[in-house]
């Protein structure tokens, strides 16, 4: 696959259509739940996160006080204190830059950044513009243009997010311990789900990694490319972030 | 100030804030020994959760409807090695199709 800035932007591109209409339907909900135009159009270009922007506009539309707006839509984007992290080594530059860089890391710019067990910054940056792009001139639209259009989910788009994830998750499968924090990790959002707020499950998901302790790297079947000498095996392979930084 | 811009400023502040914590405090630098290999499990684990999320919460309930169709027929798609755009596709095809009848 097509590596650099573009190379994202070209990966995210099948993507776009879902991601524009998603926009637009958070414009148009936004408008019916009372979140005036600028402020919704200001949401997506701050915040810029679908989910927790869906979630803050169906709390205050139900009625719903702005403390429990807040609070849904923080626990819903914690997800990114993790994934960030797994990511921090390979950001480069001055401090404002990071800080830039990683606002452009949403779940599918993220996952599309996962080439051979290395994080892609320039791809995660290509396509996170890409999506940025989308989703605010999709909120634009859906402010401008109100109801009159159609729901995604008549055109099955709300399909094409899961399905997308599924696509860049089967060939990180490469070895039995990577199964196991799958099924795990699966297994855990779903069990959640109907017992904690939105969010928790994503979250509590990456305690899936612990797998890592069970089995040795030397455990590890071989994979179809060499692995670079630095993941070799050594003592603190199959660590979770909490255990490799103590 | 109303209640939207309220919470407009706070979640943008808390969402800067929680994506660039990790990368300014400890981007550039060689993560611990054993990074690799948490990226690895980290990254399955999180995709798996936000596979089952995407297609089976709705709200806080477990539902399966059109999406967890779409999911199985991409699902097959990826087996027979097709590309993402197709992947995607059929997955919204199917859904569509579905909730057409």
């Amino acid at each position: 696959m097509t590596r650099g800035y573009s190379g994202g932007l070209r990966a995210i591109s099948p993507l776009l259509p879902a991601v524009v209409a998603f926009g637009v339907s958070f414009g148009v909900l936004a408008q019916a739940a009372g979140i005036g135009a600028a402020a919704s159009i200001v949401m997506s270009l701050t915040t810029f996160a679908g989910s927790a922007q869906f979630a803050i506009a169906s709390v205050l539309g139900a009625g719903g006080t702005t403390v429990a707006a807040i609070g849904a839509a923080v626990l819903l984007n914690a997800r990114y204190g993790p994934m960030a992290l797994a990511a921090a080594g390979v950001f480069r530059g001055g401090k404002l830059r990071r800080l830039f860089e990683s606002q452009l890391l949403v779940d599918e710019s993220w996952a599309l950044a996962q080439r051979d067990g290395q994080f892609d910054r320039r791809i995660m940056i290509g396509a996170g513009l890409g999506l940025y792009a989308g989703w605010n001139a999709g909120t634009a639209i859906g402010v401008m243009a109100g109801d009159s259009l159609a729901d995604p989910a008549t055109l099955g788009l709300d399909a094409a997010f899961p399905a997308l994830f599924l696509a860049l998750l089967v060939p990180l499968l490469r070895d039995r311990t990577v199964v196991a924090a799958t099924l795990l990790g699966a297994g855990i959002a779903l069990a959640l789900t109907p017992i904690t707020p939105a969010g928790i499950p994503v979250i509590a998901a990456t305690a899936a990694c612990l797998v890592g302790l069970r089995r040795p790297a030397a455990a590890q079947a071989p994979s179809f490319e060499p692995s670079p000498p630095a993941r070799a095996a050594h003592p603190g392979e199959g660590r979770c972030p909490e255990e490799a930084r103590a | 100030m109303n209640a939207a811009w309220v919470a407009v400023l706070v979640v943008g502040a808390a969402t800067m804030a929680i994506k660039s914590a990790g990368p300014v405090l400890a981007g550039g630098r060689e993560l611990p020994q054993g990074s690799a290999r948490v990226v690895d499990l980290l990254a399955p684990a999180l995709l798996a959760a936000l596979v089952a999320t995407n297609a089976f919460a709705s709200d806080e309930a477990l539902v399966l409807d059109e999406r967890g169709a779409g999911l199985a027929v991409a699902g097959i798609a990826i087996l027979l090695k097709a590309p993402l755009l197709a992947v995607i596709v059929v997955a919204a095809v199917t859904a569509a199709l579905l909730r057409a009848i």
